[in-house]
């Protein structure tokens, strides 16, 4: 087993250089566990472990008037419990309270959660529906990316030799703004999305009229998809379930999954289609303040 | 094996100073386990499925296989040998051996201190938030049933 380096800088200028330091071979670490699993199955080839959770920015969690900036190594645990977090986004909390178990959410961040880049992450169509910009760091400065933009591949990002996420940025919401998370799995807790859905409205203040919104699918592609048109179809529409059929049926079209031990195709495009409904129901529930949601997930009043 | 240069870790163990020699990749259970004598904290899976190495971490419950050793510089940490006080069993001890909450005993300790976690956070659970709780920690044995009663029973023993 190779030997490694560790070293846990205490600034972002710091992680740069140790980044840089050594054969290119050096990897930021922030919860772990993906990054510490990896690497004790033989599956990751690193020599040096930068910790960068000695880094002020990249552990401080920043909400004020022009919205959230949460650093990349904020656990999920700080997240839930965070009460600011949980009035201002309470979408948020659907992604952290459903990665992994208690203890998983006791080290993993939303920003490893992205650089791990899985097209089934939990927080990803989140973010997406959020419209979260990624603050970025690296031997080149500063720069940003939306987090729609942010995954290339399974396991690959924007992310170049050296950089690393340094924060991710979401804008307040705006009056009658409503998100929500869901994903199907077959048991209760603890497994990996077949499908995951997150969306965002913002209603007309009499919560009549979707203005705008944001649809995203995760675990139907290569990366989690951001799925323009179905928001698009729905901005200066009533809120209707027919409505909300239309943006469900462009979510089960821009979804172009695999078959495999979780799922087939044909189960994953209806699924992108429920679950999309779905979401933007609770989302809307959330934008008008109203417990209009039944059980199952129906709007009142709208079969 | 190359020769990996290792680093001094200072920590607060179980509630007293602690410095211990550990290589850069040697995890905290490793380092627990091997370096320090503490053989309380298991290895089932050694990937963070299984729980039964959960140790809390400034208080917070994590998998210390998934913590690499010299992470913890500084910082508190509490395995299940820290659980008892003056040597009495802690209450969860006592009552997971009334209800008989165990039987290989692999997963146990792990279940300790993750219902101790739980119950820090949230002294009077209900049956689903124990059960939500505990859902990373894996048991072959007992079906889970007498593990939730048992910590069921510390909370209203406690309320």
């Amino acid at each position: 087993m190779q030997a490694i380096d560790f070293v846990a800088p205490t600034s972002v200028d710091e992680a740069i250089s140790a980044l840089a330091a050594g054969s290119g071979m050096a990897r930021p670490l922030s919860g772990g566990t993906d990054l510490i699993a990896q690497l004790q199955e033989g599956r990751l080839a690193l020599d040096t472990v930068v910790d960068l959770k000695r880094i002020p920015e990249l552990m401080a969690i920043s909400i004020n008037s022009d919205g959230l900036t949460l650093g990349a190594s904020v656990s999920c645990h700080s997240i839930n419990n965070n009460q600011a977090i949980r009035d201002a986004y309470p979408a948020l909390i659907d992604s952290t309270h459903l990665i992994g178990g208690t203890q998983i959410q006791g080290r993993a961040s939303l920003g490893g959660n992205l650089c791990n880049s899985s097209p089934a992450a939990d927080s990803i169509p989140n973010l997406i529906a959020h419209s979260v910009t990624c603050h970025i760091a690296g031997p080149s400065g500063r720069r940003t990316v939306p987090v729609e933009e942010f995954c290339t591949a399974p396991g690959r990002n924007v992310l170049e030799n050296g950089e690393f996420l340094v924060a991710l940025e979401f804008p307040a919401p705006p009056a009658n703004f409503g998100a929500a998370y869901l994903r199907f799995i077959p048991r209760n807790e603890m497994d990996i999305a077949v499908v995951g859905a997150g969306a965002s409205v913002v209603l007309s203040d009499d919560g009549s009229t979707i203005q705008e919104a944001r649809v995203s699918i995760g675990a139907v592609a290569p990366t989690p998809l951001f799925v323009q048109e179905a928001g698009d179809a729905l901005a200066g529409q009533p809120v209707s379930e027919e409505t909300l059929a239309k943006a469900a049926d462009l979510a089960r079209d821009a979804a172009r999954p695999i078959s495999d031990m979780r799922g087939t195709i044909p189960q994953r495009k209806h699924l992108s289609g429920v679950l999309t409904q779905r979401a933007l129901r609770i989302a809307i529930d959330r934008a008008r303040g109203t417990n209009t949601v039944d059980e199952l997930g129906r709007l009142n009043g709208h079969g | 094996m190359d020769m990996a240069k290792k680093i001094a870790v200072t920590t607060t163990l179980n509630g007293e100073e602690s410095i211990f020699l550990c290589e850069p990749r040697q995890t905290l259970l490793e380092a627990l386990r091997d370096n320090l004598g503490l053989i309380g904290s298991k290895e089932g899976c050694g990937n963070g499925n299984c729980g039964a190495c959960n140790v809390l971490l400034d208080g917070v419950l994590v998998n210390s296989c998934l913590v690499l050793a010299p992470e913890v510089e500084g910082r508190d940490v509490v395995t299940i040998e820290g659980i008892a006080e003056d040597g009495e069993l802690h209450p969860l001890q006592q009552k997971f051996l009334e209800h008989a909450s165990l039987q290989c005993g692999i997963c146990t300790p792990g279940f300790i201190v993750s219902a101790k976690a739980l119950l820090d956070d949230n002294p009077a659970p209900s049956e689903h938030d124990v059960r939500l709780w505990l859902a990373g920690n894996l048991c072959r044995c007992t079906g889970y049933d007498k593990i939730v009663r048992a910590v069921l029973d510390v909370a209203e023993s406690d309320s």
